[in-house]
């Protein structure tokens, strides 16, 4: 699949950052707005995908780009993980809330929950980048 | 013709018949059905959650106070859950790839 024409890539390329941002602001702003690592990483994956339609997968290599994500999604899934396990080596509950929780309504602030929806928002990119990709690998790569 | 027009009156009806039965059975905007916990409306689980999650968890977000401070465990299997979902179309689309090219 090679990409398309001067316009959908322009306009493609202007967008990408305000997408992106826009996904990073939801993602970090899970514990005080509506929102939060679900949607948040739907939309950055979505800002990746309007890059790979407009300019084609021809500067992709397939199997790396593959296993970036994979290791990506991984990450995220440890990363949820160990902060669930700190409890325990503390000597408290799984998934307990060790960390202060600070004043309400500040962006740090909620204890664990912040970093709860980083390691999710990682992990829902790159699940859903990784849905996308090997789908468009399948049906129109490696030409 | 017939069928076609008698298939176009049914889903019509149906369709009626669904948005007035909802329209019908929604509670008042704002408002949530309050379950009664030993015969008393006050203890009523919702509004439990809606006054103390804010203190309890420190997230000013209800939904992400209950979704990762009073049920951390469905939450992380939810995550399970999409990484399943993600390894089966890998595992699927990959070996469909492979055999095309």
């Amino acid at each position: 699949m090679s990409g398309m024409s001067i316009i959908p890539k322009t306009i493609a390329r202007l967008l990408f950052p305000f997408v992106a941002f826009f996904g990073a602001y939801i993602v970090v702003h899970g514990h005080l707005s509506p929102g939060g690592g679900f949607p948040g990483g739907v939309v950055i994956a979505s800002a990746f995908l309007m890059m790979a339609i407009a300019y084609g997968l021809s500067g992709l290599k397939r199997e790396s780009a593959l296993v970036r994500a994979e290791a990506l999604e991984t990450a995220g899934g440890v990363a949820i993980v160990l902060l669930s396990l700190l409890g325990i080596s503390l000597g408290l509950n799984f998934l307990q809330n060790v960390l202060p929780t600070g004043f309400l309504g500040e962006l740090f602030s909620g204890g664990i929950l912040p970093f709860l929806y980083l390691g999710v928002g990682l992990k829902v990119t790159a699940g859903i980048l990784l849905v996308l990709l090997s789908m468009l690998f399948a049906f129109g790569g490696e030409e | 013709m017939n069928e076609r027009m008698a298939g176009l009156m049914l889903a019509t009806i149906v369709g009626v018949l669904l948005i007035v039965a909802v329209y019908v059975s929604l509670p008042e905007f704002g408002s949530f059905p309050l379950r009664n916990i030993g015969g008393n409306r006050e203890n009523a689980i919702g509004q439990r959650i809606l006054e103390n999650a804010p203190r309890e968890t420190g997230s000013g977000n209800v939904v992400t106070g209950v979704v990762w401070g009073y049920r951390g465990y469905d939450t992380l299997g939810e995550a399970t859950i999409l990484f399943t979902a993600v390894v089966g179309v890998v595992a699927l689309f990959r070996a469909f790839g492979r055999r095309r090219a």
